[in-house]
């Protein structure tokens, strides 16, 4: 009996079409934003083109960057910024000035020299726990060149590992270089973290 | 569960480890604590427009705080009545004139009433109508807020905002009163950072005097080389370096920092920084407020000694430095912190800059300074799990404070006055696990 009404109803159905309806959650609050509808967030960067062999120069002082804080040759590190270098970490992508907005790091060299002296202190007792970073760049763009100095864009991930837990990090450094007695120096390293306002697991003792 | 043995678990001088590590315990503090004391939502100015919300967690609730359009804040359980889903997925926005679930577009006034339920009349015949509050988006039982900061309680009974805050309200005095408007606005950046243990490490923590010369020795002996270089080079060094030396003073100068303990487990240690430099910016600002409040008022609001404000058992209010940190439990052994910092309304952009060196040296998820806090925080709960010793000791300086009018001062600064006086409070709350578990 059941079986033939089960036929029976599988035997006739509807097409709806919707097209022309008022639909879902909009039909019921038109002004409802279960989530703000926000222009494109983030930063594209632009690709001026360069000599070949200034864009290697460029790729080699950011590898040696990158190589030096996963060696932890903090020294030689902050050697790498100019006397009146800065390194940021800002807090949002749309932070433009390291001296007035609430950031992760803000640090001029002075404050590089602190950190890198509290590290090396015997008695920084997070440092106890096995501790290290790895980090990967991605292919750099010169996005501006003006005489003795340039602006480059790199996107980088980096991987940390304390005690037993592996943490991961990404995003992009955007680096203002000046060159000083034939070097380029860093004059400020701009990181934004793709992560930078989710939750933190612990802190961040080194720079990123 | 077991009858809950609190003369056992809590003596005057010393505690059991398992209030630290025990999911039973936990899940009664989250009963009886955090889902029944006053809790703090957020800043007013957080949700400055009708349809603004955030959400946050009251215990193990979700809970949303939004905006309505008669400029009132309501603080609502973050939870669709009809199956259950979290009506807001984000810590923030502004979800417009209503809220809609994403699951099958049942919709809420923002004081949390049922709006609109779609295809109504398949609810015909049912015990389901919308006039029942079960249809509709259950409210906190009490919000209130004292100037600007708005707090919730989920219990319908007990002491009003006021009361539960008693003497620890200066934390938002003290930080208002700075603003020669009387008033603060958030900044709105939250660092949030996970710990991996009990909250009652940071609450003891806070108002630990012991601690900062031993745990954050490497920060400050670093910092103090940069300063004493600056100043014999320039003759002076920005506070900010200050803000980190401090930490390496001697036991004996710590010892010297009292803390003022009051009831329900609040408490608040005293200032140490010597934050009222004497320098053109400081000058302006004072000037500020003595045109707005006359110069005794002034006097009074800012010669307050107050380094931070505890509020028990989740909040810690760096007033004159306008930032504070709110704790939401996660289990025994997690717990989430909540960062936030704010400007004072009218008062020079110098001095905002000058407490947003704080939030960023020690407070950003880049801390110099709780690097090693949430270390030890982390090797404390993985140290009471050993069942080598079952006991926490709080023994330094008992019977050495004074009492008066039920607020115990410490003579020395590094007293453990502070852990009993928070187990006191502990203890008197979750008496109420013990009449109902014995009920």
């Amino acid at each position: 009996m059941s079986k033939i009404e089960v036929k029976q109803a599988l035997g006739s159905g509807v097409v709806i079409e919707a097209v022309q309806s008022l639909t879902g959650a909009e039909a019921i609050a038109p002004d409802h934003m279960g989530r703000s509808r926000e222009s494109a967030v983030g930063y594209v960067p632009k690709n001026l083109p360069i000599h070949a062999a200034q864009l290697r120069e460029v790729q080699v002082l950011l590898t040696q960057q990158a190589t030096l804080l996963d060696a932890r040759q903090w020294g030689a590190w902050m050697d790498l910024f100019a006397e009146d270098g800065v390194y940021w970490v800002p807090a949002a992508p749309e932070q433009t000035d390291w001296t007035s907005q609430a950031s992760i790091f803000a640090e001029d060299r002075l404050l590089m020299e602190i950190r890198a002296a509290r590290l090396l202190h015997p008695n920084a007792w997070s440092q106890a726990a096995q501790w290290a970073t790895h980090h990967l760049l991605g292919s750099t763009l010169i996005e501006a060149v003006q005489g003795d100095s340039l602006s480059s864009y790199t996107p980088f991930q980096m991987m940390e590992v304390r005690r037993d837990k592996v943490r991961h990090f990404g995003g992009s450094y955007r680096h203002h270089l000046v060159k000083q007695q034939g070097h380029w120096k860093i004059r400020l390293q701009r990181v934004d973290l793709f992560n930078a306002q989710a939750s933190y697991d612990y802190v961040i003792q080194a720079w990123v | 569960m077991t009858r809950l043995n609190l003369d056992h678990l809590v003596q005057p001088d010393r505690v059991h480890r398992t209030v630290y590590t025990d999911q039973a315990i936990f899940d009664l503090e989250m009963e009886h604590i955090f889902e029944s004391a006053w809790i703090y939502c957020g800043h007013e100015s957080q949700v400055k427009e009708p349809g603004q919300f955030q959400t946050l967690q009251i215990g193990r609730q979700p809970m949303v705080m939004v905006r309505a359009k008669d400029q009132k804040i309501h603080v609502l359980y973050n939870r669709c009545p009809h199956r259950g889903v979290q009506v807001c997925g984000s810590h923030s926005g502004n979800t417009g004139s209503s809220f809609v679930c994403p699951y099958h577009a049942w919709s809420f006034h923002l004081d949390g009433r049922v709006r609109a339920i779609p295809l109504m009349q398949g609810y015909e015949g049912t015990r389901l109508s919308t006039d029942d509050p079960n249809c509709s988006m259950a409210r906190a039982a009490r919000v209130d807020s004292y100037r600007g900061f708005v707090f919730a309680s989920l219990s319908p009974s007990g002491p009003s905002l006021i009361d539960f805050l008693g003497d620890a309200k200066v934390a938002f005095d003290d930080m208002c009163d700075r603003s020669p408007e009387g008033e603060v606005e958030v900044v709105p950046i939250c660092h949030r950072m996970v710990q991996q243990s009990n909250w009652k490490f940071f609450m003891e923590n806070q108002l630990d005097a012991l601690h900062p010369s031993v745990t954050h020795q490497s920060t400050g002996v670093s910092a103090r080389r940069v300063e004493k270089r600056l100043k014999e080079q320039q003759g002076s060094a920005p506070l900010h370096f200050h803000y980190l030396s401090t930490f390496a003073s001697s036991f004996d100068q710590w010892d010297s920092v009292q803390t003022v303990n009051f009831p329900n487990g609040h408490g608040i240690l005293k200032a140490y920084m010597g934050l009222r430099p004497q320098d053109p910016d400081t000058l302006e600002h004072e000037a500020l407020l003595r045109k707005a409040y006359g110069p005794e008022k002034t006097e009074e609001y800012l010669s307050r000694s107050i380094h931070h404000v505890l509020i028990y058992p989740y909040l810690s209010v760096q007033s004159p430095l306008q930032q504070l940190r709110c704790l939401r439990p996660l289990g025994p052994d997690k717990t989430l912190s909540e960062i936030w910092h704010f400007r004072l309304k009218g008062a020079p952009e110098a001095i905002y800059r000058r407490s947003m060196w704080y939030f960023n040296l020690v407070n950003s998820p880049a801390t110099m300074i709780n690097a090693d806090d949430l270390e030890n925080w982390t090797r404390g709960q993985n140290g009471l799990q050993s069942k080598g010793n079952d006991w926490v000791s709080f023994h330094r300086n008992m019977g050495g404070d004074t009492e008066r009018e039920g607020v115990l001062y410490s003579n020395n600064g590094t007293s453990e006055v502070v852990m009993r006086n928070q187990f006191k409070a502990w203890r008197n709350y979750m008496s109420r696990a013990q009449t109902s578990a014995t009920a």
